[in-house]
């Protein structure tokens, strides 16, 4: 650190080529960001969550083989590594002829990832319900579905929501984990534009600031959520 | 009007009800006391279906599950929905307001429209004596004001017969007046009803028979006062000295 340090302000030079590359490596990043790591992230999030709220109602459900597809899913997904399971998708798969885009194989593979995880949250969750919610819901008449819908899922949203920003908040961050495969998102072009200039340290830098700044604004819009949805509860 | 004939209830090794035989006229006013874990609870859940009887018959109004055979699950939801039942921990909905509670069940069972749904949930309450509580979430309400959004939830289902589980029984002294308030006027009104509790005044004032359950079985029915005055079995008069 001392000798970078050193080494940079015996350089005027270099500084302000240093700030020229920041500068003009800003747009790509933000570029990538735009196209390629925030809509991975929504779309891959909403897909997750539908996947997970299945596999969460499948693992509490009476049948068997759903409870057992269901759990399989579960502890292949957790017990494997997320850049394993891309790998698989990617570069896997096109020896049997299946053979996906960069994009959409990261949004498969981010999906079967996050509706893994999620759906142990989303299980808790709705196991945290007390039981006299459900049998309030069948008195007056509703079916399971009506229950489930109307008075177990809105208030076990509310018990996931911390650990589901959380989840959400990670997602955020692997996403650069699609550099490997080709995505072109942000970490990626970091890589690119540090592979012309050999400014390694600065464009990572450059690129983790940027991550840590989208994570900053989500945990305070997270904080704003969480409020908002307490306040049916003292 | 209610007729149970050999009902019994069997929690894998625990046999519960041992053959419950009770009939209820239309506009009666049941009580049921016993000692706790003498099935009152489970008796009322298998009127209401949250529990499934082992085997016996069930009849409301024109409707009967014979449980001895097995019962299609589909029979189920329109048999519930002749009792109204009111928990002993009120169970409400606690992401809903009180008049939400009320209109949950006519919006989402029956699909009757809002805005009539929305009078009747509002005359439900205040009925209650909580028309100026509408918005309130339960949170926000004492125990004796979220048992009568119980009460009221109930009630917009329409139901023929309401079933009170120990309905004071978690509320402080001074809140088991207003509860039990609003009972007797529905039972005034000529309401069927089934109650659970040791409200000996309720029963007193309100009910047309006391019926003493224990250990699984019907002991002892009888009018209020010859109950309390002059119980017959001596299982009857131990457990009335003990909560006199
Ligand atoms: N779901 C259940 N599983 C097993 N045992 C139960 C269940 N519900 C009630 N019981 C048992 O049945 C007996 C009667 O319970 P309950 O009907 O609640 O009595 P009461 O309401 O008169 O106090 C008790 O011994 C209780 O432990
Ligand atoms: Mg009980």
């Amino acid at each position: 650190m001392k000798m970078f340090l050193n080494s940079i302000i015996a350089d005027p030079e270099r500084v302000s080529r240093l700030i020229d590359i920041a500068q003009s490596s800003l747009q790509p990043l933000l570029k990538g960001a735009i196209l390629y790591t925030i809509p991975l992230t929504l779309i891959t999030f909403v897909c997750g969550l539908i996947l997970a709220v299945l596999t969460a109602l499948a693992r509490i459900s009476s049948v068997k083989p759903l409870q057992i597809i269901a759990r399989i899913y579960v502890s292949a997904i957790r017990g494997t590594p997320l850049l394993v399971q891309l790998f698989i998708i990617f570069y896997g798969l096109p020896t049997i002829g299946v053979v996906i885009d960069p994009f959409p194989s990261a949004v498969i593979g981010f999906s079967l990832n996050v509706g893994a995880y999620a759906s142990e949250i989303i299980r808790a969750a709705i196991l945290s319900i007390p039981k006299g919610q459900w049998e309030a819901g069948y008195s007056i008449g509703m079916s399971y579905p009506q229950t489930l819908k109307r008075i177990i899922l809105p208030q076990a949203s509310r018990v996931s929501l911390p650990p589901l920003s959380n989840t959400f908040i990670s997602l955020v961050k692997d996403t650069s984990l699609a550099a490997m495969i080709l995505v072109t998102e942000m970490f990626r072009r970091a890589q690119e534009i540090a592979a012309t200039n050999y400014e390694f340290l600065l464009l990572y830098l450059e690129v983790a600031l940027i991550y840590w700044v989208i994570c900053f604004i989500l945990s305070i819009v997270q904080g704003r959520l969480e409020k908002r949805m307490d306040r049916f509860v003292s | 009007m209610i007729s149970i004939k050999g009902l019994y209830k069997r929690f894998d090794q625990l046999e519960v009800l041992k053959g419950i035989d009770l009939e209820v006229e239309k506009g009666k006013v049941v009580v049921v006391i016993g000692p706790s874990g003498s099935g009152k609870t489970t008796l009322l859940r298998c009127l209401n279906i949250l529990e499934t009887p082992t085997s016996g018959s069930i009849e409301i109004e024109d409707q009967t599950l014979d449980f001895s055979s097995s019962v299609s699950k589909k029979a189920i939801p329109p048999f519930r929905r002749l009792t109204g039942m009111v928990f002993q921990s009120y169970n409400l909905f606690p992401h809903m307001t009180a008049l939400e509670n009320v209109m949950e069940g006519p919006i989402t069972v029956k699909k009757e429209s809002k805005e009539a749904v929305r009078k009747k949930a509002e005359q439900l309450l205040s009925k209650v004596g909580l028309g100026d509580k509408l918005d309130y979430y339960p949170f926000q309400l004492s125990g004796g004001q979220q048992q009568r959004v119980g009460i009221a939830r109930a009630l917009a289902m329409e139901p023929k017969v309401m079933l009170f589980d120990e309905p004071t029984s978690a509320l402080d002294p001074e809140l088991v007046g207003e509860v039990l308030k609003v009972m007797k006027d529905l039972a005034n009104e000529g309401m069927t009803m089934i109650v659970v509790t040791h409200e000996m005044r309720f029963a007193r004032e309100a009910a047309d028979e006391v019926i003493f359950m224990d250990g699984g079985f019907i002991v002892e029915r009888g009018k209020p006062e010859d109950m309390f005055t002059s119980p017959k079995e001596e299982r009857t008069k131990q457990f009335l000295r003990l909560i006199q």
